[in-house]
């Protein structure tokens, strides 16, 4: 560490301001930002949506769009002033001393090129190397960042790679040059959490091996505790705090820094509770912590609401001339579990694995294969259109993405009361009186009843979904990702406003995520989920406690856990990808037993 | 749909905020002055004190501009600022109701094909395609030919030949906004297909349908333009610009006048519907400001 601390910087950053130019003229977005990354080391830049920190990388490359925006300051890179440079000179800059990296995997490479044409390119321009040179070094890149059969893939397409797959072949491209800066924006926020393990371990392994530095830019405080030696905080476009990682997480003066800390869901909080816990509140502004409210107490023993047997929804795969079935994604199989009356039950798993799949057969929003579903007294599979209509008053849906769950064209208030006066629940006045009272139920204004989705924040967004999934007095909601696309502090007043919710209204949430940390905050009881089937359900204790599916274990080993003590893990990590779940025609999986750990504890047996 | 419009919460309806914004746009504004000054010279043209505009005068045959004929005369002698006023009312309204069947017909088989899919979206999009595959004004004069000469039958046929285009664009724009997760939060609050048809598809897939229509009306007026140019359009000696340009053509170097005149009056309208088409995409979606 001391010895780092003595290393020279490789990039300087100097009161770094850029503005973009708005209809009143220049707004600026990042504020007099500096800070130093020295050889060796990984600087990460952490903050929320709209805090400035992907401009400040983007201003560094220059390659914000010139005519719309202004940067101001110095970014200082081998006694160079990248600034200053011409954009010729740039160009030798960019993807030779510095690369980058971003968070897309499936959009940041060109589908009508081999990866290994993508890649040779930058070896042949850069470093003037011949097609043969290129090819072969090309290929032993693929290898560095462990791409099983690289030479056999060297000559496919993107389309062929999953996502870790081509975030790999990403990084291959960026270090193909030998940079001495990588610029990570977000890089493993698209992944999945096993892929993301993956991934942030080859990259402590390839700075080790490179000797590069690493600028990583994230949201996330688990991600930077466990990749960062030091932090930048920002917030709003200043840099409101800088140091040592640990020094930020354990002695974090900014207020902000408190409050970002402390809204982060982490994994292992929650050893001994006994009841979903709401998260701390910290005043932005002041840095006052205010605690939680107590656990309730345990739910005693209750009527299941919702009671799945044997669900089953496959999708067929259909190819070539007269679109035979050739195959079927198994999204969901043979899946069965209960959900009592103010209760939340987390479906948890990774991309794929069938938990959002699951959400919708039981709502019918999907039609599942087969298997049996009982909703508060209604038969759900057997239900008739108009019957399916007057069950939807039971069941209500939040979706993920608050940006698109809301039709544009529709007021907040039209959004609200459409479901309750469809349902002639009451006339026009009384929708208007439920719209007000919803609103203000999830701490937004009856005023507001008139605006348009557009005008609201995306947690302002998501309160409103989650009104207008109230506005038909539910008993059971589906929250499918309902928080994972919301900032963390936003995400603990959503998931804290679900639980105060539950605890009024007496609501069962069926949870759908793939948030570990999130998942064990708020659950009851949590099922795991892998390729269509549950492989492990019981009491959020036990599960997370006494994992005993080997594959619930990988889950949560994988999860990163703000605490910088972990700098150093490495989780060895098999680099194999997510498995697919389509199978031929008329392929049957075998039947699967579970055996009961504890009480309500069952894991699926190999 | 109706209990929803009597709530005091529409009391603010979505039209004017459009409106407002309309009118701060410069180009909407020039594109709606374009077009109404041709449309009330159109609907004035009867108490205008201009010449008739068939009165044919040997005396006056192929005239240049001049203070008894402001525009000039025809290559029958006729007054072309007259014919010019009387046209207008030919292909105004040949351009607007023939985009008006078009777009009443094809932009409801666009929802459903693009809604429902399976064998609906198959069955429409086989036809659409085949008709797809006829030139456009191929078709509009077969059709036209089948329904007898005249403007009404003109307008239908050009409307007909014009819709497949909408069934395909409606149905494209369907396909992406039917993904969107506020289409299937309509379906699990309990909405019918029509209310999620009516008040989640079609608002969010007009504005492009709105940009199409106002390319299609200038289609339509040059399209008019050659259906009278074979008879089976506007019947002479009535005028309309696209029976005047044709006609001029022959004229060009003799009598540049006569094709200057509808041209540019095309040209106008045509650049008139555009900025109105434009400014209207961009008053009509909530997200721009």
């Amino acid at each position: 560490m001391t010895a780092e601390m003595h290393r020279p910087p490789i990039l300087s950053v100097r009161n770094l301001t850029t503005s973009f130019r708005t209809d009143g003229g220049w707004k600026s977005v990042v504020r007099d930002v500096s800070f130093d990354v020295r050889a060796g080391e990984t600087l990460a830049i952490v903050g929320e949506s709209g805090s400035g920190k992907s401009v400040t990388s983007l201003s560094i490359m220059r390659l914000l769009a010139e005519n719309a925006s202004r940067i101001e300051g110095e970014v200082i890179l081998n006694n160079r002033n990248l600034l200053a440079l011409s954009e010729k000179d740039m160009r030798a800059v960019r993807g030779n001393e510095v690369s980058m990296i971003f968070q897309e995997p499936m959009t940041s490479l060109n589908p009508i090129f081999t990866i290994g044409r993508q890649i040779s390119e930058v070896l042949t321009r850069h470093k003037g190397m011949t097609t043969r040179e290129a090819r072969a070094e090309t290929i032993r890149m693929l290898e560095k960042v462990r791409i099983p059969n690289a030479t056999s893939r060297f000559d496919e397409y993107p389309h062929q790679f999953s996502g870790g797959m081509r975030q790999r072949v990403m990084i291959a491209m960026a270090l193909a040059s030998r940079p001495k800066l990588l610029i990570a924006d977000e890089p493993t926020t698209a992944l999945d959490v096993t892929i993301q393990g993956q991934i942030l371990d080859l990259i402590k392994t390839l700075q080790e091996e490179e000797g590069m530095s690493v600028l990583f830019i994230t949201h996330d405080m688990g991600v930077v505790a466990e990749i960062a030696d030091r932090t930048v905080v920002m917030y709003r476009g200043d840099a409101v705090e800088a140091g040592d990682t640990a020094d930020i997480f354990h002695r974090g003066q900014h207020p902000y820094t408190r409050a970002l800390l402390s809204a982060v869901p982490k994994l292992g909080s929650m050893q001994g509770e006994a009841a979903p816990l709401r998260f701390p509140v910290v005043d932005t502004a002041t840095g006052i912590t205010i605690a939680p409210p107590p656990a309730k107490a345990p739910l005693g023993h209750r009527q299941p609401i919702l009671e799945v047997k044997n669900l089953v929804t496959r999708f067929p795969v259909r190819s070539g001339l007269f679109s035979r079935q050739t195959g079927a994604i198994h999204a969901v199989e043979n899946v069965s579990f209960d959900l009592r009356q103010g209760e939340t039950l987390s479906l948890v798993g990774e991309s794929g694995c069938g938990k959002s799949t699951t959400g919708r057969s039981i709502m019918r929003l999907i039609e599942p294969t087969s298997g049996e579903i009982q909703l508060d007294g209604y038969n759900v599979q057997r239900l008739g259109s108009m019957d399916l209509q007057r069950m939807r008053k039971s069941i209500q849906m939040i979706f993920q993405d608050p940006f698109s769950s809301l039709n544009p064209r529709m007021t907040v208030g039209q959004a609200i009361a459409e479901p309750f006066l469809k349902h002639k629940l009451g006339g026009s006045k009384e929708a208007a009186e439920k719209t007000a009272y919803l609103l203000d139920r999830v701490g937004l204004s009856g005023a507001m009843m008139n605006r348009y989705p557009h005008e609201f924040s995306g947690g302002q967004r998501q309160r409103i979904a989650i009104a207008r999934a109230l506005s038909l007095d539910p008993k059971v909601i589906v929250a499918d990702e309902s928080v994972s696309a919301l900032d963390v502090s936003i995400k603990a007043q959503v998931c804290n406003l679900l639980l105060d919710l539950q605890e009024s209204l007496d609501l069962a949430f069926l949870f759908i995520s793939h948030d570990m940390a999130v998942v064990e905050r708020v659950s009851h009881r949590v099922a795991v989920m892998y390729l269509g089937e549950i492989v492990e359900i019981g009491p959020r204790a036990a599960v997370f406690e006494n994992p005993q599916h080997p594959y619930t274990k990988k889950l949560i080993a994988a999860v990163p856990v703000p605490d910088p003590a972990r700098r150093g893990i490495r989780r060895g990590l098999a680099d194999d990808e997510l498995k697919s779940p389509v199978r031929p025609v008329g392929f049957e999986p075998p039947a699967r037993q579970y055996r009961e750990v504890s009480a309500g504890h069952l894991v699926q047996m190999a | 749909m109706t209990a929803i419009a009597q709530t005091p919460i529409v009391e603010k309806a979505e039209g004017s905020r459009a409106w407002k914004k309309l009118r701060n746009s410069r180009s909407a504004l020039a594109g709606m002055t374009i077009i109404l000054f041709f449309t009330i010279l159109a609907m004035a043209a009867p108490i205008l004190p201009i010449p008739d505009p068939v009165a044919t005068s040997w005396s006056a045959i192929r005239k240049a501009p001049s203070a008894a004929h402001w525009l000039g005369t025809d290559d029958l002698g006729r007054d072309i600022l007259s014919r010019m006023i009387w046209g207008a009312r030919a292909s105004l309204m040949a351009g607007v109701f023939s985009v008006i069947i078009a777009v009443a017909i094809g932009v409801p088989f666009g929802i459903l094909a693009g809604y429902f899919g399976g064998w609906v979206d198959l069955v429409i999009s086989r036809i659409t395609e085949a008709l797809l595959a006829m030139p456009f004004l191929i078709m509009a004069i077969a059709l036209a030919a089948f329904l007898g000469p005249s403007l009404s039958n003109a307008m239908i046929a050009i409307g007909l030949s014009a819709m497949p285009i909408f069934v395909r664009l409606t149905r494209g724009q369907v396909l992406s906004v039917k993904t969107e997760d506020y289409v299937e939060g309509a379906r699990s609050v309990g909405l019918g297909h029509m209310d999620i048809m009516l008040r989640y598809i079609l608002p969010n897939v007009t504005a492009p349908i709105i940009v199409q229509a106002t390319l299609t009306v200038a289609t339509a007026i040059i399209a008019e333009a050659s259906l009278s140019f074979l008879g089976l359009g506007q019947q002479p000696p009535a005028a309309s610009w696209g029976s005047m340009l044709n006609v001029a053509k022959n004229f060009l170097s003799q009598a540049p006048w006569m094709a200057m005149w509808p041209g540019i009056a095309i040209f106008l309208v045509v650049i008139g519907f555009n900025l109105l088409g434009d400014g209207l995409r961009d008053a009509l979606d909530p997200r721009e400001h």
